[in-house]
Formats: C-alpha cells, sequence, structure tokens
C-alpha cells in the first residue's frame, strides 16, 4: 500500500514491510544483525549521562523528602497534547519528552475515575481544581462510574470481601501495549493512511458491533494526529519516518509518552525493542554517523526517560503493589521461528544501562531465555542479575510455540504478540479464600457474611478430603461465573470511558483479544488440600460478630470455621513431590475449564495466570487461617511460589513443582520469584574453587627456582 | 539395601563440578570443633532409603544436571560404605558423574583392597584435611590424620582424581609453616586436580543452639577471604617445593 520506499529507508532490506503493509516483524527479520559476541565492546556512561542522572537522583531524593509526590497537575487533564515541553536539562537531553510541563510532575488522569484522582491528590496535600471535579461528575462520566452503575451487588459484595481483588474498575486496566516501533517505522502520516484504509474497508452494516470499531477507528486517526502534535511541541516532525538512530529512539519512545500522558494503567509495557533499534544504531554506525558511546548514551537516555515515567496513585493503590510500579516491561532477546537467536548489541546495550544509571526496578528488563541463546549473552546476563538483582526470564522456548517470535511481556509474565494481540487485563481470584468458602458455606471467615452462595458447609470434627474437593469445585463453579461477569462490566465500561486511543491506533485493525483472568494462593491452596488428604485437619469453629460500616455488631453468625487443628505432617507443593504438586496441577486446571464455560466480552480468549508478584502481601491480610496452618495476615507466596519456608529440598526440586503447572491452562503466564544469594549459584569468583593444573604448577616451580639460582 | 539419609538437596553448586544433587549421609565419627552440620553426626537416624528411591530423584530432574551429577556428603559416607557403593554402581550404570565428599576418616590403610571395588565407581573424591599435623588433627577434630592421609596417598595410587578442601580457622590453620606442609604432602599426590581454601564461617552456630550443644568456637571470628587467599598461596607454595624435589628425583 506504500507509494514507494521512503527515503529515510535507505539502506534497508526491503520486503512485505515497506511494499504492502505496516509488518514491524518482517522489518525486523530482513534487516537485523544477531551478535555472537561478549560485552568488551560496550562503553560507560558520557559526560551528559551522568550529570542529567545526577540530576535524576537529586530530583528523587527531594521527591522521597516530599512525602512521595513532588508536584501534581491539578487542573490540566492530561492528553497527549495538553501540555508544553517539559526537560531536564534541554542542553544534554538527546532523548527528551515528559508526561508534563517538566519532570516529576504527575499528571491529572480522571478518566478511569474522579475519586481515584481526588484522592491521591489529597494523600499528598493537592487538591483537584473544583471546576475539572464539576466536569466529572456532572458532565463527563467516568469509567469508575459506568462499572458501578452495573455492578450486581453480589459483585459489589465479592469485592469488598476481597475475594476478587485488584479489579481495574476504579483505575486503568493497563497491559496493552502498543507497537511504537511503528512510529520509528513509518512515520505518523503513513500510519494515518493505514487507518484511514482500514476505516474505508470495514463492514458497512451498522450492528453496534461495527459502529464501535468504526468510532474507535475514528478515535485512533485522532490520536495519532495528537500524536504528532506531541512531536511538533518538542520540535520533531514525526509525520514522516525516522532517518537515524537518534530519530528512531525519539520517535519511538513519543509513542509510548502519547500512551502514558492518556492512560495510568496498571501496567504500561514498552513492548520489544532494543534488537529493532538495533537496526538504526547498525545502519548509523556502518555510515561512521555516530560512535558507540553515542549509541550507549542514545539508550542510557531513553531507559532514563522510562525510569521517570509516573502516576498519581493513592497509598492503597501502592500498598497492593508494594511501591509505584508502572511495569515498563521491556522484553530482550528470544530466538525466531527459524531458529535464529534475537540478541544484538543493543540487547547487550539495553542491559548495561544497569551499570551506566545503576540498578532500578523500571523499565523491567525481562529476558526471552531460550537454551539457544548465545553463550556470551547468557552469561552476560547471569552477571548482570548476580550484580544487580534487576533482571525478569521468561521461557521464550515455551512461548514461541503460542506467540511466534515478535511478542512481548505485558506486566510480568502476559505475553501477546506485539500490534496483533491485545489483552483485557482481570486481575484474580483468590482461590485460597475460595476454599474457605466451600468449608463455611460461601460464609466470609473474616466478616461473617453470606458472600457466596449458601451451599452446605462442612460437618464433622475432621475435614473430608472427599468432601471438601465436592464442596471446593462447587464454589469455584459459582466464583469462576461471578468473576467473568464482573470482567465483562469492567472491560465493557473501560473500553466506553477510558478508551486506549493511542495504544490501539498502534496495532492492527482486527486485533486478537485476551481476556485475562487470575489465580492467587495457589500454593496455600495446594498444601491445604495435602494437610486434608494426608494429615489430619480440625476446624476450629466460632461465632463471628458481623459489623456495620461504623464499627456496630449488627448480628452474630454462629459457627463459622476459623481455624485449623493439623495433626501430622503432608507433603507440601515445593519439593517435587507429586502427591501435592497434582493438586496445584488440578486447581490449575479445574478452575480455568470453569472459567471457559463463561461468555466473554467482545470474544476475548480466555487465559489466566498465576501471577501476584506483590499483592500477595495485602491478599494475606484479607485471607483468613488456612488449612495449611498458614495465620491470617500471613501472606500469600508470591505467585506459583512455594509457600515461603516450605521448600526444603533445595531450589531444583522447588522450581519443578512450579514447573508442572500446565501453561496450556495458564497462559497469561505462571510467576515464580526466585531469590538466591550468589556465592551458592557457584563459585563466581573462581578465588577458592581454584582448579590446579600440576603440570603447570611443576613448570612453574623449576622455573621460579633456576630464577633464584641466577 | 538401605541408608540412613539425612537429607537431599537438589540444587548443589559448591559440591563439586556443575549443578548436583547432593545427598547428605547420617553419621559421622568426627567431631570437628567447626563443623557446620552437628545434625548429621549422630549414626542410624535420618530416613531409611534405597538407593533406587535417590537415583529416580535425580533422574526425575536430571535436565537441571547435564554439566553435574550426584554428591554423596553428610556426614561421613564411607560410613556406610556398601550403600554408598551400591548408589554409585547404580548412578554409573546411569553414566552419572559421581563425586564423594568426605573427610577420609573410615580408610583402613591395612586392608585397602575392600576399597576397591567403591573407588571403580567414583569420579572425584573431595577430601577435607582438616589439619596436617597430627596433633593438632586430633584436638581439632577428635581423630587422628593418618588414615586420612593415607587415604589421599592410596587414591594418587588408584588414579582417582582428587579436590583438596582445607579451612582456615583462627588460630587452629592459620600458620603459614603448617600451611606449606599441607601443600608438600598434598603436592604428593598425582591426581590432584583442585584445592578449596574455605575461610571460616559460622553460620553452623545456631544449629548448635537448636541442638542445644554448645558450640566450641564461640569467640571465634570468621575469616575474609583476603586470609584464604593468601593461605591457599602458602599451601600452593608447600605444592610447588614438593614438586621441585619429585622433578629433581
Amino acid at each position: 500500500m506504500f507509494k514507494n520506499f521512503a527515503p529515510e529507508w535507505e539502506g534497508f532490506e526491503p520486503g512485505r514491510w515497506s511494499n504492502t503493509s505496516v509488518n514491524v516483524r518482517d522489518f525486523i527479520h530482513k534487516n537485523y544483525t544477531p551478535y555472537d559476541g561478549d560485552e568488551s565492546f560496550l562503553e560507560g556512561p558520557t559526560e551528559a549521562t551522568t550529570k542529567l542522572w545526577e540530576q535524576v537522583m537529586d530530583l528523587s531524593r527531594q521527591e522521597r523528602e516530599a512525602g512521595g509526590v513532588l508536584d501534581m497537575d491539578t487542573k490540566i487533564i492530561s492528553t497527549i497534547t495538553s501540555h508544553g515541553p517539559g526537560y531536564l536539562n534541554k542542553d544534554l537531553e538527546k532523548i527528551v519528552g515528559f508526561q508534563t510541563d517538566k519532570p516529576f510532575k504527575r499528571s491529572l488522569q480522571p478518566f478511569g475515575g474522579i475519586r481515584m484522582a481526588q484522592q491521591a491528590c489529597k494523600e499528598y496535600g493537592y487538591e483537584v481544581d473544583p471546576e475539572v471535579v464539576e466536569i466529572f461528575t456532572k458532565y463527563r462520566k467516568t469509567h469508575n462510574q459506568g462499572v458501578f452503575d452495573a455492578y450486581t451487588p453480589e459483585m459489589k459484595l465479592a469485592r469488598h470481601a476481597a475475594i476478587l481483588t485488584g479489579l481495574p474498575d476504579a483505575y486503568g486496566r493497563g497491559r496493552i501495549i502498543g507497537d511504537y516501533r511503528r512510529v520509528a517505522l513509518y512515520g505518523i502520516d503513513m500510519l494515518i493512511e493505514d487507518k484511514e484504509h482500514q476505516k474505508a474497508t470495514h463492514f458497512v452494516r451498522m450492528t453496534s458491533k461495527n459502529i464501535r470499531l468504526r468510532e474507535e477507528l475514528s478515535e485512533q486517526i485522532n490520536a495519532l494526529k495528537d500524536l504528532k502534535k506531541l512531536g511538533e511541541i518538542y520540535g520533531f516532525d514525526i509525520s514522516r519516518p525516522a532517518k537515524n538512530a537518534k530519530e528512531a529512539v525519539q520517535w519511538l519512545y513519543f509513542g509510548y509518552l502519547a500512551a502514558v500522558k492518556e492512560q495510568n494503567g496498571a501496567a504500561m509495557s514498552i513492548g520489544r525493542t532494543s534488537t529493532f533499534l538495533d537496526i538504526y544504531i547498525q545502519r548509523d554506525l556502518e555510515k561512521g554517523l555516530i560512535t558507540e558511546s553515542e549509541a550507549q548514551e542514545l539508550i542510557d537516555h531513553f531507559i532514563m526517560k522510562l525510569r521517570l515515567v509516573k502516576f498519581a496513585r493513592t497509598p492503597e493503590y501502592n500498598s497492593l503493589f508494594s511501591g509505584d510500579p508502572t511495569w515498563v516491561t521491556e522484553s530482550i532477546g528470544g530466538v525466531s521461528v527459524d531458529g535464529q537467536h534475537m540478541v544484538t548489541k543493543n540487547s547487550f546495550r539495553y542491559l548495561n544501562t544497569l551499570n551506566n544509571l545503576g540498578t532500578a526496578p523500571e523499565p523491567n528488563m525481562t529476558i526471552l531465555w531460550s537454551t539457544r541463546l548465545p553463550i556470551n549473552f547468557k552469561r552476560f546476563c547471569a552477571k548482570m542479575s548476580i550484580k544487580s538483582s534487576s533482571i525478569q526470564y521468561e521461557n521464550d522456548d515455551m512461548m514461541r510455540v503460542t506467540h511466534g517470535d515478535d511478542y512481548a511481556i505485558a506486566c510480568c509474565v502476559s505475553s501477546m504478540r506485539v500490534g496483533k494481540e491485545m489483552q483485557f487485563f482481570g486481575a484474580r481470584a483468590n482461590l485460597a479464600k475460595c476454599l474457605l468458602y466451600a468449608i463455611n458455606g460461601g460464609v466470609d471467615e473474616r466478616l461473617g457474611v453470606q458472600v457466596g452462595p449458601k451451599y452446605r458447609p462442612v460437618e464433622g470434627d475432621v475435614l473430608d478430603f472427599d468432601d471438601v474437593m465436592q464442596k471446593y469445585d462447587d464454589m469455584m463453579e459459582w466464583l469462576a461465573g461471578l468473576y467473568v461477569n464482573t470482567l465483562n462490566v469492567i472491560h465493557f465500561m473501560h473500553d466506553k470511558y477510558s478508551y486506549e486511543r493511542v495504544q490501539m491506533a498502534l496495532h492492527d485493525r482486527d486485533v486478537k483479544r485476551y481476556f485475562a483472568t487470575g489465580i492467587a494462593g495457589l500454593s496455600v491452596v495446594a498444601d491445604s488440600l495435602s494437610a486434608i488428604k494426608y494429615a489430619k485437619v480440625k476446624p476450629i469453629r466460632k461465632d463471628i460478630e458481623v459489623k456495620d460500616k461504623a464499627g456496630n455488631v449488627i448480628s452474630v453468625t454462629k459457627n463459622v470455621v476459623v481455624d485449623y487443628e493439623i495433626e501430622g505432617d503432608f507433603p507440601k507443593y515445593g519439593n517435587d513431590d507429586d502427591r501435592v504438586d497434582q493438586l496445584a496441577v488440578n486447581i490449575v486446571r479445574t478452575f480455568m475449564d470453569k472459567i471457559r464455560k463463561h461468555h466473554t466480552y467482545r470474544d476475548g480468549v480466555p487465559t489466566m495466570s498465576i501471577l501476584t508478584i506483590t499483592s500477595n502481601v495485602v491478599y494475606g491480610k484479607k485471607t483468613g487461617n488456612t488449612p495449611d496452618g498458614r495465620k491470617q495476615g500471613i501472606p500469600l507466596a508470591p505467585g506459583a511460589n512455594p509457600m515461603h519456608g516450605r521448600d526444603t529440598h533445595g531450589a531444583v526440586a522447588s522450581l519443578s513443582s512450579v514447573a508442572k503447572l500446565p501453561f496450556r491452562h495458564a497462559q497469561d503466564g505462571i510467576s515464580n520469584t526466585f531469590s538466591i544469594i550468589p556465592d551458592a549459584l557457584g563459585k563466581n569468583t573462581r578465588i577458592f574453587a581454584g582448579d590446579l593444573d600440576i603440570d603447570r604448577l611443576a613448570q612453574e616451580a623449576i622455573n621460579e627456582e633456576s630464577e633464584e639460582n641466577n | 539395601m538401605q541408608g540412613y539419609i539425612h537429607s537431599t538437596d537438589s540444587f548443589g553448586t559448591v559440591d563439586g563440578p556443575g549443578v548436583r544433587f547432593v545427598i547428605f549421609f547420617a553419621g559421622c565419627q568426627m567431631r570437628c570443633l567447626y563443623c557446620h552440620n552437628p545434625d548429621t553426626w549422630e549414626s542410624g537416624t535420618g530416613t531409611l532409603m534405597t538407593a533406587d528411591e535417590l537415583i529416580q530423584a535425580y533422574e526425575h530432574n536430571k535436565a537441571f544436571y547435564r554439566n553435574g551429577g550426584i554428591t554423596a556428603t553428610g556426614g561421613e559416607p564411607m560410613m556406610q560404605l556398601d550403600f554408598l557403593t551400591e548408589l554409585f554402581t547404580l548412578a554409573k550404570q546411569k553414566k552419572i558423574h559421581t563425586c564423594l565428599d568426605t573427610s577420609g576418616i573410615c580408610f583402613n590403610p591395612v586392608c585397602p583392597e575392600k576399597y576397591d571395588k567403591f573407588l571403580s565407581v567414583t569420579d572425584l573424591v573431595m577430601l577435607d584435611i582438616k589439619h596436617i599435623n597430627d596433633e593438632k588433627h586430633q584436638e581439632l577434630t577428635g581423630q587422628s590424620n593418618k588414615n586420612i592421609l593415607a587415604f589421599a596417598e592410596h587414591l594418587s595410587r588408584k588414579n582417582i582424581p582428587v579436590w583438596i578442601r582445607h579451612v582456615i580457622v583462627p588460630d587452629w590453620t592459620d600458620s603459614p609453616e603448617e600451611q606449606n606442609q599441607l601443600g608438600y604432602f598434598i603436592g604428593g599426590l598425582k591426581t590432584l586436580k583442585a584445592l578449596d581454601v574455605l575461610p571460616y564461617h559460622d553460620m553452623g552456630k545456631t544449629k548448635y543452639h537448636e541442638l542445644g550443644i554448645s558450640y566450641p568456637l564461640e569467640d571465634v571470628k570468621p575469616v575474609d577471604k583476603e586470609t584464604a587467599v593468601q593461605a591457599r598461596e602458602q599451601i600452593i607454595k608447600g605444592i610447588k617445593k614438593r614438586l621441585r624435589e619429585e622433578h629433581k628425583k
């Protein structure tokens, strides 16, 4: 569809990407240079980088001292073009652009929910401009308002009791990765042309589905026009393709910046950009236009910007996520479907930012790990992991089968083909709590109120495995239905009131939508069921006072199981013991199958993650005592991790238990948080495990002696 | 046959080459003052396991052990020599690399042929020499080092690769002369492949407290890496001295 080979593309190998359609993958595969060497080519920070980073560190200190927020916008509603340019130091920054008109100033994003925005401001001593509040309460509905208008009482109660938790009903759902590379490769004008074509060739019969898409395509085109203006605000003409490495990084970043100016998503991931950008850097290096040091500087400044993405969030939000995360995940490495690894020098440069700028949790550098990655890169990853503890690893050999070789990770583990697939983020259902509901016939063990259906609770003095399993199955059936329906409401409203127009503008028209769900508390459930099966678990019942919001007792619920007495030992998940590991496998498969039975919004393909990397702490507080002996308040294990301290047979056994979980039934990802002291990973310094070469030593001994004699 | 096994660790990275499946045997006749596994001293405790069960646990995760293998440690594995032999024989049938981590205390130089069968299925021995001086060795471990040194020489004769390990403990093994002597001794081992000099650490302390045993080195400070590096150099000097002499012969 492109009329001619753009002059900016000179030197690139043409292909479908330049002749036929928007196709970044084709561009990458025709043009990238795999790198098998080691890290010795890397350069340290330039003076400008060091100076800028010092400034950032100083601002970070000020922000900490100010209680976590340095400045907030309370009047200007953030859009792609809402703010003038912002800089750290215009003369030194190679890559520019902030969410507002200055660094560390958090933008005002009320489309997800005005109350959340107000609360976030209030907590830090700011107040949203009354006029803005009026607009978003009186004239313009938010996502949050829409959701609560449609929620059923049951949904609200499940949310309140925290059997469904972290739902994106008051904040941006995130998890959508725009293909920001398209901005650099094609420039905005070609992308608009493509979108116009998509609109012109779409169904003309006006069903509600088709009307919605037509409206969305128009929104996307408007977003692209705004994106072009964003370039102009900073003095760049991004209507055309990027012509060199600096422009490529800058264009790409503008695409991402537009997204974080409009969406305060739970995870705003950047995609898979390092090898793409390497093509531009390699072209400039070969032409002698830049040096390696300048190339590294571009990447350092780009990464610096990604580290400075900030959102206005409430303290509750931060406690749920243990900090103020943005999950700017960048996926690095991997292997192509034809077997060639996709590591380039730029993969090294990205990791080298951890040297040049120091360690940081963002962007979330994620290695798409394959046994077939080049050994030098593997070594460098290991070295940087030991040094920084900041690298995440994901199994490319497993994900490539489903997603090909141009997918990226959103958030921590959610994989999707860039620009072709997106997901509806669905937080998670607390399966540990669901087990307690099964035992108590739907009564919440903390609140004493009937949250789930009033099934028959377990009776007797000892828990019987078959009885509990049957009741658990019924309770999961209920939970799966409620969960999917709740998410249907959320995503309908998010599309309606807080549509991710610029991210979706950087997607194909007909995207595959994953309908992501998630579970929390897997290891607690597995161990609890194991305890019930292999040890003797006695329920302890108590009456619970039910309180209203003011704390007054309004009723008493009789005979709620609130604690457990365990006699004897039982196999624990995390020790490569099939007796309990298979219980975990069964739970994953069973719950996923129940999810699959339900209608999903926009024909989303249901998936499930086993992910709580940080929120497990909050979930632990909201989940009562469990039959595995865990007490209320003790955090659930993160993700698919075994419970802390229960994996007693070493790392391989622990990892093996996790590895048994079926990816097919947890396709949105399985996470395992793994800590180990560097020394236990082997004798890294080689000081003590010195191999001795006796022949060489003997030779040395003889030489030394003859020297002494001379 | 069954053996008394204290525990297993599926991820050993410092107990021989590669990632290894580590089997802790129960029972040891030494009482080294700085022992960090006092929970493995008692014989006839732990779990009774067959060689087959242990090999199965290994095979289950063998993908992780591609460059590693099995290490028998403890405790003192050689106290259960017949079981150990059965375990390693089975391992060798499955082409698994076998490594013994031992103090060598069980070796009886009067009838060395007793160990032939076992050594024929052993790929590597990590021999921990606590002290080169016999008197001090007795004070430090409660046992003479004669059989241990004899075991080292036997391994050399039998062509079994040996890694020597030695722990630097303040006031016990930190004299350069004795380090030299140790080096002189091990320089005579033809099959010496590596020398691990480990700085003393007190991470075993909590185990003693849990077991209600008093910790003999309560006041001894952990050793830093640098001291261990220097000690290693001293030992290597001794090795070279021996090698020079051997060269002249």
